[in-house]
């Protein structure tokens, strides 16, 4: 088997200062060109820092990180400043729920996509120019070749969005990090920044991964579907398997607490309690405190990833492995 | 407005003609001066909320959906009385403010939870002093104001004993969007304004909040009034809905009609933009393009004549009224397609 596009191994990282927080606890991710993974979980669960980790964003001083992140065979961890300028936006780019994190409010949205094909392709303005026009064609920026010269604050939510997309894919990035770039658009907007993402994705072939905590957008979007609890992916498999038969308590009972107009007039399954704190690693399954199913066996180890059915898995010691 | 459109809007208990209803809307008018330079000029208006009308009977849900910045929170804020309308008549249970209620009534009457559950709590003050302010301030006698704090903790879900006298940054977001329902309730209001109070909760959590909020509702014999851009909890929640849209109500009725059978256009457009939940049925095609226009100069006519599929001349040149449909009480609608009259070449047709 080839060695996949994106090959995160048991990635961990862990903030200190005035409070230690072990954010991530062991993180495997495995990705292929072209492919669309969803990461849904809780507040706090580590989905921002498992893609800022792929970027290298992390306050480096106040950070530790172990395990390993290979991206288009690249060591992620080893680079230097140059490589990992080169890598960002050209390998890899991320787009935020915030457009102001990734556009300068003094320069033109025009100026600041020609300068980034500059900066990664060393091409000439004029042909940088045009790439940014068809870049806000792409993105179905209306009236675009005057939209080029508008500055972030010219533009309504909707058009910052798609000017952001258009300046993270403005490279051809091989992997497209999004961080739930759609919760503070309206949901006639929401719909189109969605369906937009999917036939960028499509016709670019780039892979994509997709962080949100709304089950509805991470069906839009995704191939596959990992379930993030506490630090650790607790589930993950084909989105039509994850959300059809969840196996994981936490993916049953965050299936079961999301509201839908069918569950009219009966009473919501809620999860118990509140999310861990981690200040500490958890050494067992940080689940346990809120689970129905725990046993003591639960908290003395992390369970492992366990088969339950094609390219489905769950970190769980109460559910029956697929036969094999 | 005119008068059928009042009419169009009464709840269920008020058609019967008995009891008022416990609160009553009319041209509900606000518009914010929009002032720019160093001179600080008047150089745009925000129409906020312009021409609302909609009344709640006592012991219902009634939602309250649309698109940011439509005028919810405003809406909310003018029935609260946190801000003056410019325009408009509000009456609870029948009783008109500066009239023959005054604001301490109504104030006791009706209470708002917010969404941001850390900015509306005191940092300064324990959580069961946050919740005994109110009545203290009524005059209930301290002891007293404290013990009904410890009830009403108890009734939300947090032990009084390990957590009255903890701050609030000492608690979770769910926990302290709990104390925030349990200080709205310590003056035994009626009215409850939630105005995305579970938007910041995670999906785990915000069950917890829905389901104490439904049991609430049976003990104590609460209305509610439940603003939430989330429109599957909405549908969950409500008995009615309200549709709005840069400012006007653009359809109102029963939650079944609403999500089964919307007759404005803008609101089929808002919910087949719900994603799907199932991943052999996603979206294929949005249902509307581009972005909300300005607020600041909306559109004449019809507000969503910009954006609308059946947009015809009449659209463009006149408001619709909110007209209650023949077919169903208590369904109103604001489109010149649904009322025979308008000239709209689709009008009657039922779309
Ligand atoms: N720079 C940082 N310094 C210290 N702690 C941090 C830092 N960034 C994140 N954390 C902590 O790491 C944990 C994981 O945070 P992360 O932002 O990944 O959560 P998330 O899953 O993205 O949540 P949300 O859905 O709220 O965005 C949290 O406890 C958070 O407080
Ligand atoms: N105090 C104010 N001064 C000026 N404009 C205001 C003020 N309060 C609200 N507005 C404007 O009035 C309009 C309606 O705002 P409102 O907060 O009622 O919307 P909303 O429907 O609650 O939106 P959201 O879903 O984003 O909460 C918006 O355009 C808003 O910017
Ligand atoms: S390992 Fe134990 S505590 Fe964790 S989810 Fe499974 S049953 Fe629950
Ligand atoms: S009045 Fe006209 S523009 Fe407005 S919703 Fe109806 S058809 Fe569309
Ligand atoms: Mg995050
Ligand atoms: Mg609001």
């Amino acid at each position: 088997m080839n060695s996949p596009l994106v090959d995160i191994r048991d990635l961990r990282v862990k903030f200190s200062g005035q409070r230690t927080v072990h954010a991530l606890n062991g993180v495997d991710i495995a990705l292929s060109p072209g492919e669309s993974l969803g990461i849904l979980g809780e507040s706090g669960s580590g989905k921002s820092v498992t893609l800022k980790a792929m970027l290298r964003l992390l306050p480096p001083r106040r950070t530790t990180v172990a395990g390993s992140i290979a991206v288009d065979g690249q060591d992620v961890l080893a680079m230097n400043a140059d490589t990992l300028a080169d890598y960002r936006g050209k390998t890899v780019s991320m787009i935020f729920q915030e457009p102001a994190l990734a556009l300068d409010p003094v320069y033109t949205l025009g100026h600041q996509i020609a300068e980034s094909v500059i900066r990664h392709e060393g091409c000439d303005r004029a042909t940088a120019r045009q790439r940014a026009l068809d870049m806000f064609e792409r993105v179905r920026i209306p009236s675009p070749a005057r939209r080029l010269d508008a500055y972030p604050h010219e533009m309504s939510g909707g058009m910052r969005q798609r000017a952001m997309i258009a300046l993270a894919l403005a490279c051809r990035p091989k992997v497209l990090l999004a961080d739930e770039p759609t919760t503070a658009l309206d949901a006639t907007v929401q719909i189109q920044i969605l369906l937009l993402l999917r036939e960028l994705q499509r016709e670019m072939g780039m892979a994509m991964i997709f962080v949100t905590h709304d089950m509805g957008v991470a069906v839009e979007v995704s191939d596959r579907i990992a379930v993030m609890y506490g630090g650790r992916i607790v589930e993950s498999g084909g989105v039509a398997d994850v959300i059809k038969s969840p196996s994981h308590p936490y993916t049953r009972g965050l299936l079961a607490s999301t509201v839908h107009g069918a569950m009219r007039g009966t009473r919501l399954e809620a999860i118990a309690g509140a999310p861990p704190s981690l200040a500490t690693a958890p050494t067992g399954c940080s689940f346990a405190p809120r689970c129905r199913l725990a046993t003591p066996a639960c908290e003395g180890a992390v369970p492992p990833m366990v088969g339950v059915g094609p390219a489905h898995v769950a970190r769980c010691i109460a559910v029956a492995p697929a036969a094999a | 407005m005119s008068a059928p459109s009042a009419a169009a809007v009464a709840a269920p208990e008020s058609s019967a003609q008995t009891t008022p209803p416990l609160l009553s809307v009319r041209g509900l008018v606000k518009h914010f001066p929009i002032t720019g330079g160093i001179l600080g000029r008047k150089v745009g208006t925000v129409q906020a909320v312009d021409g609302v009308d909609f009344d709640i009977a006592k012991g219902e849900t009634l939602g309250v959906v649309g698109e940011s910045g439509c005028g919810k929170s405003t809406t909310a804020r003018l029935v609260m009385h946190l801000i003056q309308p410019d325009a408009g008549d509000l009456r609870v249970e029948g009783r008109t403010i500066g009239l023959n209620l005054t604001l301490r009534e109504l104030r006791r009457g009706v209470q708002m939870v917010f969404q941001d559950s850390f900015a509306s709590l005191n940092p300064r003050l324990t959580i069961q002093d946050s919740i005994a302010f109110g009545p203290k301030v009524y005059g209930t006698p301290e002891r007293e104001a404290l013990a009904r704090a410890h009830d009403l903790l108890e009734k939300v879900g947090l032990d009084p004993m390990s957590f009255g006298r903890r701050y609030p940054h000492e608690l979770s977001g769910g926990q302290r969007q709990r104390v925030n329902i349990a200080r709205a309730l310590a003056l035994q209001p009626k009215l409850l304004l939630l105005d995305e109070a579970v938007s910041a909760l995670d999906k785990s959590v915000e069950a917890q909040v829905l389901n104490l909020l439904v049991d609430l509702k049976a003990q104590f014999d609460l209305t509610y009034m439940f603003i939430s851009h989330d429109l599957n909890v909405v549908q969950y929640m409500s008995d009615r809905v309200m549709v709005m849209y840069l400012g006007r109500v653009a359809e109102i009725g029963p939650v079944e009609i609403i999500y089964g059978g919307a007759r404005h256009p803008y609101t089929r457009a808002l919910l087949s933009a719900m994603p799907s939940m199932d991943p052999a049925k996603r979206t294929m095609e949005a249902p509307l393009a581009g972005d909300p226009p300005n607020p600041i100069d909306p559109p004449s006519g019809c507000r969503f004549h910009t954006r609308c599929p059946f947009a015809e001349v009449v659209c463009s040149t006149r408001v619709p009224d909110l007209l209650r449909q023949p077919e169903t009480a208590q369904h109103a609608v604001a489109c010149h397609m649904a009322d025979a009259s308008s000239g709209h070449s689709r009008a009657g047709s039922g779309t």
